[in-house]
């Protein structure tokens, strides 16, 4: 999640640049029709299987990410991405401390649910303090308590075809609401959770409140803000452009996030 | 070589030719020289992300960067801990093709692509660090098996003495390179150069880069122990990525000065020129 990361718009209006630039350094935009061309992309394509891959086979299934100690806390945990949702009914979500907020789990599950914050406080909690890495570089510590997100998909009965878990969130930037997917081996993690709290107050608004995703084997943009939907799917071709999350399908951030 | 193979008529002679460079180091050579051009440019487009550096585990916008390439309302910065230095027209403050103002910190031209876009210099990188990892295994395993280590950069006795060492560094600083049968062998700072690069900035570069990735922490926790965290070894991945810019520099001199097209020859055929001794003989 990031700001500065720019709307497709802008980044249309710079393609638009760069061809006008053709004619004074060809060199730079020939690097450029490099870039864009098709093939060129699909080739770039096979270095996130290749890290997909070699790190799931590498890496254990449950295999932790670091946890820290107290004393390691960032003094101050930078916020990113949507830092305040839009719009009437967030507003009045949070001007009523979220007691009306509802989690709705769908899809390829056996038993729908819509939870509400006590429900999702009544359940057994993980706190847990990682490093949060945001894709553009900086990393900060907090300490996270939520509950462990395969609680919620054994409460609700994943269905055997169920092969990825989309994540819905109350915040549109630019055309749409946010949303994010993980496969069932992240999502089964036991450091995967829908975190409510951040060192140990209600987590704050600029951070998710009332219910953010911690998926700590991967980078930023996939641990989902404001999440009120959790969808069971078989296939991500549906959700949204097919790539699986909103960065994803805007500026082809990779889907698998591990590196 | 031996005086009998001079030829009869000495005024013109033949040059001695050596092989000087098997096949495996000539691949491997011009592979690495376009995988570390785009390593280091797609990674400058990823620094541009965010152009701040840190040490230990943590940091973010609100914590102390040791590095900051940064930009005021009219100019661009670089400050290296206390020390600040304007960089306006280059670093923090440029003007692109079109004439527009950008305030990122690395200019288009240095970085892939040319406009800013995390993802693609993500995706040119993490590819091309394959290449990259690959291509350095295989290559070190050769150097092992295939003696080049042993013959060719193997460090002499001899030449571990301060005073060769030094004697190595005046004929360069002189720009006196050896001639006849000793150019045929690599001298003491270019064999300190090669391993360098070859077992110590490159694997480096590798390993800091993994360290910076969320999955391989979970895999190899040790990693963050061995370079005191990600943010620490982020610093890292950044000055030996200018390190391995600084060998490019001096590389690129030696070449110029010891005779281009010899030298370029000899990483393309094998063949290399021995530059005729003083006395006539090769």
């Amino acid at each position: 999640m990031s700001d500065i990361i720019l709307p497709r718009r802008q980044l249309i209006a710079r393609a638009g640049g760069m061809v006008a630039a053709a004619g004074t350094l060809p060199l730079l935009a020939g690097c450029d029709a490099i870039n864009d061309a098709p093939a060129v992309r699909k080739i770039l394509a096979m270095g996130e299987e290749m890290n997909r891959a070699s790190q799931r086979a590498l890496i254990d299934r449950d295999a932790l990410a670091r946890e820290f100690g107290r004393a390691d806390l960032s003094p101050f945990f930078r916020p990113n991405g949507t830092r305040l949702p839009a719009g009437a009914v967030y507003a009045a979500h949070a001007a009523n401390a979220f007691v009306d907020w509802r989690v709705k789990v769908s899809g390829l599950v056996a038993r729908p649910l819509s939870l509400s914050m006590a429900d999702i406080r009544a359940m057994p909690q993980r706190t847990q303090i990682t490093r949060h890495d945001c894709v553009e570089g900086w990393s900060a510590i907090g300490q996270w308590t939520g509950v462990q997100l395969h609680r919620i998909l054994d409460a609700a009965g994943v269905r055997d075809g169920a092969r990825y878990i989309v994540f819905r969130c109350a915040d549109r930037i630019g055309d749409a609401l946010y949303y994010e997917s993980c496969d069932m081996i992240d999502a089964r993690h036991p450091q995967t959770i829908l975190a409510w709290a951040l060192n140990d107050a209600v987590l704050p608004i600029a951070n998710g409140a009332p219910l953010r995703l911690r998926i700590e084997r991967q980078l930023g943009y996939k641990h989902a803000k404001y999440v009120n939907a959790i969808e069971a799917v078989a296939s991500l071709d549906a959700i949204g452009a097919g790539k699986g999350g909103y960065w994803e399908d805007r500026v082809d951030y990779e889907w698998y996030a591990g590196i | 070589m031996a005086k009998a193979e001079t030829p009869v008529a000495p005024e013109k002679p033949e040059p001695v030719r050596v092989y000087r460079h098997r096949l495996p180091t000539r691949i491997w050579h011009w592979v690495n020289a376009v995988t570390l051009l785009v390593l280091l440019m797609s990674g400058l487009m990823i620094f541009n992300a965010h152009p701040r550096l840190y040490w230990g585990e943590y940091g973010a916008n609100f914590d102390r960067a040791w590095l900051v390439i940064g930009s005021t309302a009219d100019a661009g910065y670089l400050r290296v801990g206390d020390w600040k230095i304007d960089t306006t027209g280059v670093l923090g403050r440029w003007t692109d093709a079109q004439g527009t103002t950008k305030t990122w910190a690395f200019p288009g031209w240095a970085t892939i692509p040319t406009s800013y876009s995390l993802a693609d210099g993500r995706r040119w990188h993490l590819l091309f660090a394959w290449l990259l990892s690959v291509g350095l295994a295989l290559y070190m395993l050769w150097t092992l098996l295939g003696g080049h280590l042993r013959k060719d950069l193997h460090v002499r006795r001899a030449e571990w003495s301060p005073r060769h060492i030094w004697h190595d560094v005046k004929e360069h600083a002189r720009l006196r390179f050896p001639k006849g049968e000793a150019a045929a062998r690599y001298g003491i700072l270019q064999k300190l150069s090669y391993i360098g690069v070859i077992f110590i900035a490159l694997p480096l570069m590798i390993a800091t880069g993994l360290t910076m990735s969320p999955g391989m922490n979970a895999a190899w926790p040790w990693l963050l122990d061995i370079f005191g965290g990600r943010q620490s070894a982020r610093s890292i991945h950044f000055i030996t990525a200018w390190a391995l810019v600084a060998f490019f520099i001096v590389h690129i001199a030696m070449v110029l000065l010891a005779g281009p097209v010899n030298e370029l020859r000899s990483m393309v055929t094998g063949w290399f020129r021995l530059p005729p001794a003083k006395d006539g003989r090769a």
